[in-house]
């Protein structure tokens, strides 16, 4: 099983949101990242995950080396004993991922209910997720989707891999937001395009 | 009198709504682990998902997904997820309060039952029987829902029972009858992942039925095409292919064009209409004079878009259309449902997997609480309360004579129309918050202010509630077994998960106990619901809704059972009209006569702006029990007016400006969110709160001449900006920091 997020198929309902904090790891603390786009201009919302990087920014910013990744490829939330609450993290992440929570002292963020992934359970938001914008299925039930997984995002010069899949057009090689990544500098590797 | 005893304020403060936000035991409490899970369903809305219930020492405090159930297969919307904060809330009523001079008291049962018995039969004695009335409600189980019909034509008597159900799915039901011979969606959920065109026609899915995006998606997976009809562009609408953004109150035109289209370019399927259909020329005159070119000018709707969705769907033979309030809450909401059949049904797209129209039924038994005799018109099984051989058979099974049945009365808007005038005198209610849910919310005030006496069984003091004059503490959903059919009109079964809390009751119980005081015991002699489900089935047996071939075990067993099933070794029946066969008697279905006309309350210079009503995500009807849920009431605190920014400039109204909105009823002031997701000529509130921010202040008392459906989704009105924030925004502000307290 592999986590997948589509915000197009999003319908800004909030049940992760809401589900979130019912995760017996973080009860009463919902860890998913949700906005509406620009509600002035469209009823497009998006919630997000934490994408858990091959090479976690987050984690190689730490000063009190609070946050590590799991052999299972899962990030986790900060050690509380080690969290020093510095927010280097929160100021890192290219995603926008981990929050400070005043209450704890303490970055969290998603651990993708490593609590019930380890018990062969869904995490509770792709559970719940009414349109499956958030889904936790296998490679092979997402293949018959329209869209298509990718997991590799360009940041500028920052390449990052990840074990949560972004949902996109056929043929999207990465996800890139810098022109740079699309534009013919000689030979370098440029983004492979849906079109 | 029936005028709350103290200021709504003071009573508010008292009984609520109060935000909870914390589960039993805290978030870090013991219930985090708690023991036992029950399989049960979501109280809310009608797609009646599956879940599991956490409980602990007889309380609710927390759930799990229930994967393995084929509807919703663990997926569950915001309500869903918080909707286990109800039993431990502070607001729950513990004992009966009886009004005094200055507030309630909490009463011994033995008073509260014996003080509702006495006074009903006293109104009864004095005005004559009809002179009482019952409201019921759609979120009851079917085994209430069977009892309150039983009760208000056996125990009391009178013609006049209805539910809040009229407010929700007659329109669809009075059209599926009239056309098809049977009120209920034809086709299973899973069809809808089997369309190839799918259009949604006044339904916001992503709001009111959350977990039916999933279907649409998995259709689009497989390459079907979307058409959205509908003012807003709502979360589903944004992925439509062909995007119809209707004028409120001109569905109709839009369907009778596709119809004019359909006609006009032979994509009817003649051999179909021919073998199973009569009447059809009726709709096709009835279509002719709607070219897409005028039809454009009355919805809006550019021809060309209407032109394609008929199209899309008339060379298709995997279409569905599936329809929600939308469609249906107008002055000809059966007309616009008749309307959809009849396209269904021209292009053959019927009785196969993929091929149907659907309607989207929205409160949480909408569909088990119409079949069974709750209805001011109909018996158990859906049958005809004006049949002599349907009227011979229930007689018999509740062992009564057919003429002490009382014959059809008033339906839900009705009544409060003979309240307020003096017809009726004493209603008893269960399950129904008209005071929001009603239109023309100052003449609903008017009218419980009126009556002599009002009973009300409820597990929170709803806003009508505190015009009561006795308040039966009753039980939610989780605390008495029961069963309900889903939107599919798959019967489910709601399992007891605890026992109702203190001295609360559960409400068959109060309902048999009530029978007892009042003479008739001896037809109420039920011990618990699987007793009145075993009466149920025989009321049943033989009706349209069948329900004779299923059981409880049954039901766990399959997951749920479609109806009809009329045998025990029957397995249900998923799908309507396979084999071409329609439930009226020539086995045919039938096309109608379809007439434009304008809505109750038309636009004119003084009130230039369509006003349409609707729902968030995060509330439930009439908010009655979502709006006492923190969580939920964070999401969407407030109802807020919904503006074009081409009409908010025209007025300098900007997002988050007090705007004042004024009908030929009343005016509300609410807070401005201005978005380019309506029709510049349309604003939209949601109407799930109460008083002086309720959308059904302004809303109108035009039914719809046969489903006596009210018109929420068109009224006239102005707007301008507020001077100064509402009175309600200051009380606002106080409620949110005593609940966080």
């Amino acid at each position: 099983m592999e986590f997948y997020v589509d915000p197009s198929r999003c319908i800004g309902c909030q049940a992760c949101l809401k589900a979130c904090e019912e995760c017996d790891t973080h009860r009463g603390v919902s860890m998913i990242n949700f906005d509406f786009v620009d509600r002035a201009e469209t009823i497009a919302s998006a919630a997000f995950v934490c994408w858990h990087c091959d090479n976690p920014t987050c984690a190689q910013v730490c000063p009190a080396d609070a946050i590590k990744k799991y052999e299972d490829g899962i990030v986790g939330s900060s050690l509380k004993p080690r969290c020093i609450g510095c927010s280097n993290c929160v100021l890192a992440c290219p995603f926008g991922i981990p929050k400070l929570v005043p209450q704890y002292e303490q970055m969290m963020k998603c651990d993708m209910c490593y609590d019930r992934t380890a018990a062969g359970k869904r995490p509770m938001c792709a559970t719940v997720c009414p349109s499956q914008a958030l889904a936790y299925v296998t490679p092979e039930a997402i293949a018959g989707r329209r869209e298509k997984p990718v997991n590799t995002f360009r940041f500028g010069q920052q390449t990052i891999a990840t074990k949560v899949y972004m949902m996109a057009p056929e043929g999207t090689g990465a996800i890139a937001i810098d022109v740079a990544d699309y534009t013919w500098e000689g030979e370098h590797e440029a983004v492979p395009q849906a079109f | 009198m029936a005028k709350p005893p103290r200021p709504i304020d003071e009573l508010t403060e008292q009984y609520g709504p109060h935000l909870h936000y914390t589960p039993p035991g805290g978030w870090q409490g013991e219930s985090r682990n708690a023991a036992t899970l029950v399989k049960t369903h979501c109280c809310f809305c009608g797609q009646q998902c599956g879940i599991q219930l956490k409980v602990l020492d007889n309380q609710v405090t927390g759930f799990e997904p229930w994967e393995e159930f084929p509807f919703n297969r663990g997926m569950l919307c915001p309500k869903g997820v918080k909707r286990y904060m109800q039993g431990s809330h502070p607001d729950r009523l513990l004992d009966p309060l009886l009004r005094t001079a200055d507030g309630f008291r909490k009463a011994t049962w033995d008073e509260a039952l014996d003080f509702t018995a006495r006074r009903l039969r006293e109104l009864q004695e004095k005005y004559g029987r009809d002179a009482v009335a019952v409201y019921g409600g759609a979120s009851l189980t079917t085994e209430k829902a069977y009892l309150m019909g039983k009760f208000a034509r056996v125990a009391l008597g009178t013609r006049h029972i209805d539910y809040n159900g009229r407010l929700c799915m007659v329109s669809a039901g009075t059209a599926y009858k009239g056309a098809l011979g049977v009120d209920r969606a034809p086709n299973p959920w899973s069809d809808i992942a089997q369309a190839e065109v799918l259009m949604l026609i006044g339904a916001n899915i992503g709001e009111c039925a959350p977990i039916t995006t999933d279907y649409v998606w998995r259709a689009r997976d497989r390459g079907a095409r979307l058409i959205v009809a509908d003012p807003r562009m709502t979360p589903i609408a944004r992925h439509a292919d062909v995007f119809l953004p209707v004028r409120p109150g001109t569905d109709l035109a839009l369907l009778l064009a596709m119809l004019h289209v359909i006609v006009r370019d032979g994509l009817v399927d003649h051999g179909f209409v021919a073998a199973h259909t009569t009447n059809f020329e009726a709709t096709a005159e009835s279509a002719a004079p709607w070219d897409p070119r005028r039809a454009a000018d009355v919805t809006g709707v550019p021809p060309e878009a209407i032109e394609r969705a008929a199209h899309m769907i008339g060379e298709s033979r995997r279409a569905m259309l599936i329809h929600a309030r939308g469609l249906e809450h107008h002055s000809k909401g059966v007309e616009n449902c008749e309307a959809v059949v009849a396209i269904a049904l021209a292009t053959g797209n019927i009785g196969r997997e993929g091929a149907g129209p659907v309607m989207v039924t929205g409160q949480g038994n909408g569909q088990g609480g119409r079949e069974h005799g709750q209805k001011c018109d109909q018996l158990p099984g859906q049958r005809s309360l004006t049949d002599p051989a349907a009227r011979a058979h229930v007689a018999s099974v509740w062992g009564i004579s057919p003429d002490d049945l009382p014959g059809p009365g008033y339906t839900a808007v009705e009544i409060m129309n003979a309240i307020h005038r003096g017809e009726i005198k004493g209603l008893l209610s269960i399950c129904f918050n008209p005071l929001v849910s009603l239109p023309d919310a100052n003449f609903t005030r008017e009218a419980l202010e009126g009556l002599e006496f009002f009973g009300v069984i409820d597990f929170f003091l709803s806003e009508t509630a505190m015009h009561a004059d006795v308040v039966l503490a009753g039980s939610l959903q989780e605390e008495e077994e029961g069963v309900t059919a889903n939107v599919e009109a798959r019967v489910i079964h709601i399992q007891k998960a605890v026992e109702p809390p203190a001295n609360a009751r559960t409400d068959s119980a109060i309902v048999c106990d009530l029978a007892r005081r009042l003479g008739r015991g001896q037809y109420f002699p039920f011990r618990e619901p699987r007793e009145i489900f075993e009466e149920l089935r025989l009321a049943s047996q033989g009706g349209i809704a069948d329900y004779y071939g299923i059981t409880y075990e049954k039901i766990d067993r399959q997951m749920g059972v479609f109806w009809p099933c009329p045998t025990l070794d029957h397995p249900g029946t998923p799908r309507l009209f396979e084999d071409g066969r329609f439930f009226h008697p020539d086995g045919k279905a039938r096309f109608m006569k379809l007439e434009w006309r304008e809505s109750g309350d038309p636009v004119d210079e003084a009130f230039p702006v369509y006003l349409t009503t609707g729902r968030v995500v995060s509330q439930y009807l009439s908010g009655a029990q979502t709006r006492r849920i923190g969580a939920l009431v964070d999401q969407y605190p407030e109802p807020r007016l919904e503006l074009h920014p081409r009409l908010a400039e025209q007025h300098g109204i900007k997002t988050g400006d007090w705007v004042t909105v004024t009908s030929r009823r009343s005016a509300i002031t609410l807070e401005a969110l201005v978005v380019r997701t309506i029709r510049p000529d349309t604003v939209f509130i949601p109407y799930h709160w109460p008083g002086d921010r309720s959308a059904n202040r302004l809303t109108h008392r035009t039914l719809d001449p046969r489903s006596k459906i009210p018109e929420y989704k068109v009224s006239a009105c102005r707007i301008e900006k507020a001077a100064r924030p509402p009175e309600w925004a200051a009380r606002r502000a106080q409620l949110v920091e005593g609940g966080r307290a």
